[in-house]
C-alpha cells in the first residue's frame, strides 16, 4: 500500500507549458523544446510510488530535475500536469487551505542548506511547524525537545543556529521536520552540504533513526554512494525524466540504459554486492548416504578438486578433497567421516564483498555460503574478482 | 482634436495648467478629509510640542535622553556625553523651544512615514505588478525638488505644522518603502520555502520569517526616512512650520551670518543625535 504516489508529474518552466508538453509527446528532447519554444522542461512525467516505511531515493546529476521533483511533491512548485496522491487525496488539485493542512500534518521537508531561522533559538526552530499550527506552548516545546533529543541535540536548546556546526545544524533541520510527526519526510540533498565524514555519520544516524521511526522518506541526492547506502529503492533521473527505478542491486547490476550504466560505472561494487550475488550452485554429497566413492565420482564428473558434504537437511558438515577420497577408495574406506575435513570457511549470504575477499584470499578451497547453517551456495575465487571488475555474470535471482 | 494638438505643439502642452487643475480638484474633493486633519492634527501637534515637551524642564529632558542613549548604545559613554553637551549648547543658545518644535515635526513625520511606508513596501515585495507601478512613483517622489511639495501642501492644509508634516511625508517615505521591499525580497529563498513547506499561512510567513529577517534592512530604510524628514522639516519653515528651520530662514532673509550659523549647528546636533539613536537601536539587537 503506497503512502505517496506520483502520477505523470510534470513541470515546465516558461510561458507556454502546455505547448511544451505537446512537444514532449511528439518525442522531442528537452534541448530541442528549449530551442523551439523557449520553455524549460523541469520534470517530465515522473511516476512512482513509495511504500510506508521505505527510503526512496531520487538521484540524478545537477540539472536533472530532482530538486524540482521533490518540490512538486509538496507543491512548493506548482505542477504543470499530473497528480500527487497522499492517502488517496490528490495534492495537485487541493485548494490552499487543504494544501496547508497536508503540509502541516503529513509532509515535512529537510533542506540542503538547512534553512534554519537564524533569529530563532534551536528550540524555537524545532517548534516552528507546531507553532504555526497553534499548538499550545507547553505541548509544542515538549514535542520539539523530544525531537531534538532524538537527534542528540538535547543540550543546545537555547543556542542560535549560527553557533552550531554544519552537521549539528542539519540535525536541527531534521528535528524540526520530525517534531511535526509527519507521515512523509522529504529530504532535499539533506547531507550534500556536509563534509564527507560528517555526511557518513549522518547517513548512519538516519538509518538508525529509521529503524525506530519507520517513516516514509523521499531522499534526494546527487551522490550515488549515498543513494546506495541509504536507499531501499532508487529512482534515477536524467533531463527531467525518471530513467530507472529499482533496488540498489538492480540499478547496479541491470542498468536500464547507457546513462545509468555510465552513472554506476565507477561505484565501488564491493560496497553493495554480497555473497548471494556471486555464489554458484554447490556440488554436494550427502553425509548420510554417500561414501568416498560417490564423492570421487561427482568430482570427476564436474571437474572439481573438492566437494562439500551436507546432511539431509542441507546443513553443512565439511568437505572432502579429491586426494583424500581417492586415497580412501584405494584403502577401501567406506565411511565418509574418515576423510571429512571440517575446517571449511563459511560466510553468511549477506556478507559484503570486501569481507569475502579477505576470507577467500589464501583459501585453496571455495568458500561456502550459508543461511542459518544451511548451505545455499559456494563462492570461487574467480567470481569475486569478476564481480569486482564489473562483470555482470552474477546471479541476481536470489 | 487636431486643433488641440496643434496648439499643444505651437504653444506648449499645458502641464502646468493640468497640475493646477488637479490640485484644485483634489482640494475640492478631499476637503472633508483635509479640513479635519488640518484642525485636529494641528491641534494635536501644538499640544504635543507646546503643552507637553516644552513644559518638561530642559535639564530633565536632557538627562532622560542621555540615560536612554547610555542603555541604547550598550552602556558606552560616547553618545550620552555628546547628547548632553549638544543639547545643552542648543539650550544655551536660546533655541530650546525651536528644537522641540523641529523634533515634534520630525517625530510625527517619521512615524507617519513608517506607518505608510512599511505596508507599501510589503505590498511591493509581494506583488511584482505593485513593484512595477510603485518604482517610478518612488523615483518621482524622491527626485522632484523638495520645495515643490510645499505648494500642494499649502493648498491642502494651509500654513503651519500640518503641511510641513505632509510635505515631509511625501519626501521621506520612499526609503522605508524601498528598503522594506528590498529586505523582504532578500530573505533567502530556502527560508521562505521552509516556512511554506511547514504549512505557514501568508501572514505567518510574513511575521515569523520575512519581517524578522528583513528587520535590519527595514531599519536602515527608517533611518534614512528620519534623516530626510529632518531635512524636509527645515525646508518646511518656508511655509510657516516652526522650529530651527525658521531661524535659519529668517537669518537668511536678513543676511545675518551669526544667528544662521548657530541655528544650523542646532540642526546638525539634532541630526547627529537622531541618526545615532536610530542606528544603534538597529545594530543593538543583532
Amino acid at each position: 500500500m503506497p503512502v505517496i504516489e506520483a502520477k505523470n508529474l510534470s513541470k515546465v518552466f516558461g510561458k507556454n507549458p502546455k505547448h511544451a508538453l505537446e512537444l514532449l509527446d511528439e518525442g522531442l528532447s528537452k534541448d530541442e523544446i528549449l530551442k523551439k519554444s523557449g520553455n524549460t522542461v523541469g520534470v517530465n512525467r515522473a511516476s512512482f510510488s513509495v511504500d510506508a516505511g521505505e527510503i526512496f531515493v531520487i538521484m540524478g546529476l545537477s540539472g536533472s530535475g530532482k530538486s524540482t521533483l521533490v518540490r512538486l511533491i509538496n507543491r512548493l512548485i506548482e505542477p504543470t500536469e499530473g497528480s500527487i496522491l497522499i492517502d488517496d487525496q490528490d495534492l495537485a488539485t487541493m485548494d490552499k487551505k487543504e494544501l496547508r493542512q497536508v503540509r502541516r500534518e503529513k509532509l515535512s521537508m529537510v533542506f540542503q542548506r538547512f534553512a534554519l531561522f537564524p533569529h530563532r533559538t534551536i528550540l524555537q526552530n524545532a517548534e516552528y511547524g507546531l507553532e504555526i499550527q497553534n499548538v499550545p506552548k507547553e505541548e509544542r516545546s515538549q514535542k520539539a525537545k523530544e525531537a531534538l533529543e532524538m537527534v542528540g541535540l538535547g543540550g543546545y536548546l537555547d543556542q542560535r543556529p549560527d553557533q552550531l556546526s554544519g552537521g549539528m545544524q542539519q540535525r536541527v533541520g531534521l528535528a524540526r521536520a520530525l517534531a511535526n510527526d509527519p507521515e512523509v519526510l522529504l529530504m532535499d540533498e539533506a547531507f550534500s552540504a556536509l563534509d564527507p565524514l560528517i555526511r557518513k555519520d549522518m547517513q548512519d544516524e538516519l538509518l538508525e533513526l529509521q529503524t525506530k521511526m519507520k517513516k516514509t522518506i523521499i531522499f534526494i541526492t546527487h551522490d550515488l554512494d549515498e543513494a546506495l547506502r541509504i536507499g531501499d529503492r532508487i529512482a534515477l533521473m536524467k533531463d527531467g525524466s525518471i530513467v530507472q527505478i529499482g533496488s540498489p542491486e538492480e540499478i547496479l547490476m541491470n542498468p536500464a540504459n547507457d546513462y545509468v550504466e555510465r552513472f554506476v560505472e565507477d561505484v565501488d561494487r564491493s560496497k553493495v554486492l554480497t555473497a548471494q550475488h556471486i555464489m554458484k550452485r554447490p556440488e554436494t554429497i550427502n553425509i548420510e548416504k554417500h561414501g568416498p566413492r560417490v564423492a570421487l565420482e561427482r568430482m570427476r564428473e564436474e571437474g572439481l578438486s573438492s566437494i562439500l558434504v551436507v546432511d539431509s537437511n542441507r546443513n553443512l558438515k565439511g568437505y572432502v578433497t579429491a586426494e583424500d577420497a581417492s586415497e580412501a577408495r584405494k584403502n577401501d574406506v567406506r565411511d565418509i567421516h574418515e576423510v571429512l575435513q571440517t575446517d571449511i570457511k563459511k560466510v553468511d549470504k549477506e556478507t559484503g564483498m570486501q569481507d569475502i575477499f579477505t576470507i577467500i584470499n589464501g583459501s585453496p578451497i571455495p568458500v561456502a555460503v550459508v543461511e542459518n547453517e544451511r548451505l545455499v551456495g559456494i563462492i570461487v575465487r574467480g567470481a569475486v574478482i569478476a564481480a569486482l571488475a564489473g562483470d555482470s555474470e552474477v546471479n541476481l535471482d536470489v | 482634436m487636431f486643433d488641440t494638438l496643434k496648439t499643444w505643439f505651437t504653444e506648449g502642452i499645458p502641464i502646468a495648467e493640468g497640475a493646477e487643475w488637479s490640485k484644485n480638484k483634489i482640494t475640492d474633493w478631499f476637503a472633508f478629509l483635509f479640513e479635519p486633519i488640518k484642525e485636529h492634527f494641528g491641534d494635536f501637534m501644538s499640544w504635543l510640542s507646546e503643552d507637553v515637551l516644552m513644559n518638561i524642564p530642559p535639564y530633565i529632558l536632557i538627562i532622560v535622553i542621555a540615560i536612554i542613549a547610555f542603555f541604547l548604545s550598550g552602556k558606552k559613554l560616547g553618545l550620552p556625553i555628546f547628547s548632553i553637551v549638544g543639547l545643552w549648547l542648543i539650550y544655551n543658545q536660546g533655541l530650546w523651544d525651536h528644537l522641540i518644535s523641529t523634533f515634534t515635526l520630525v517625530l510625527l513625520a517619521s512615524i507617519l512615514s513608517v506607518i505608510v511606508g512599511v505596508p507599501l513596501g510589503i505590498l511591493m515585495s509581494k506583488s511584482s505588478i505593485a513593484e512595477a507601478i510603485m518604482k517610478p512613483v518612488l523615483d518621482f517622489m524622491q527626485t522632484m525638488p523638495a520645495f515643490v511639495y510645499l505648494i500642494p501642501a499649502v493648498a491642502f492644509f494651509g500654513i503651519g505644522m500640518v503641511p510641513g508634516v505632509f510635505a515631509s511625508l511625501i519626501f521621506a517615505t520612499p526609503p522605508t518603502v524601498r528598503f522594506t521591499n528590498l529586505g523582504i525580497r532578500q530573505v533567502s529563498k530556502e527560508l521562505v520555502e521552509a516556512s511554506e513547506a511547514f504549512g505557514s499561512t501568508g501572514a505567518q510567513k510574513l511575521f515569523k520569517v520575512e519581517l524578522p529577517m528583513a528587520r535590519a534592512t527595514i531599519m536602515a530604510g527608517i533611518n534614512q526616512t528620519v534623516m530626510l524628514a529632518l531635512s524636509m522639516v527645515v525646508i518646511a519653515s518656508m511655509i510657516g512650520a516652526p522650529g530651527l528651520g525658521r531661524e535659519v530662514l529668517s537669518a537668511l532673509q536678513r543676511a545675518q551670518v551669526g544667528p544662521g550659523f548657530v541655528a544650523g549647528i542646532g540642526i546638525v546636533i539634532l541630526a547627529i543625535i537622531i541618526d545615532r539613536f536610530t542606528q544603534t537601536a538597529n545594530s543593538k539587537k543583532e
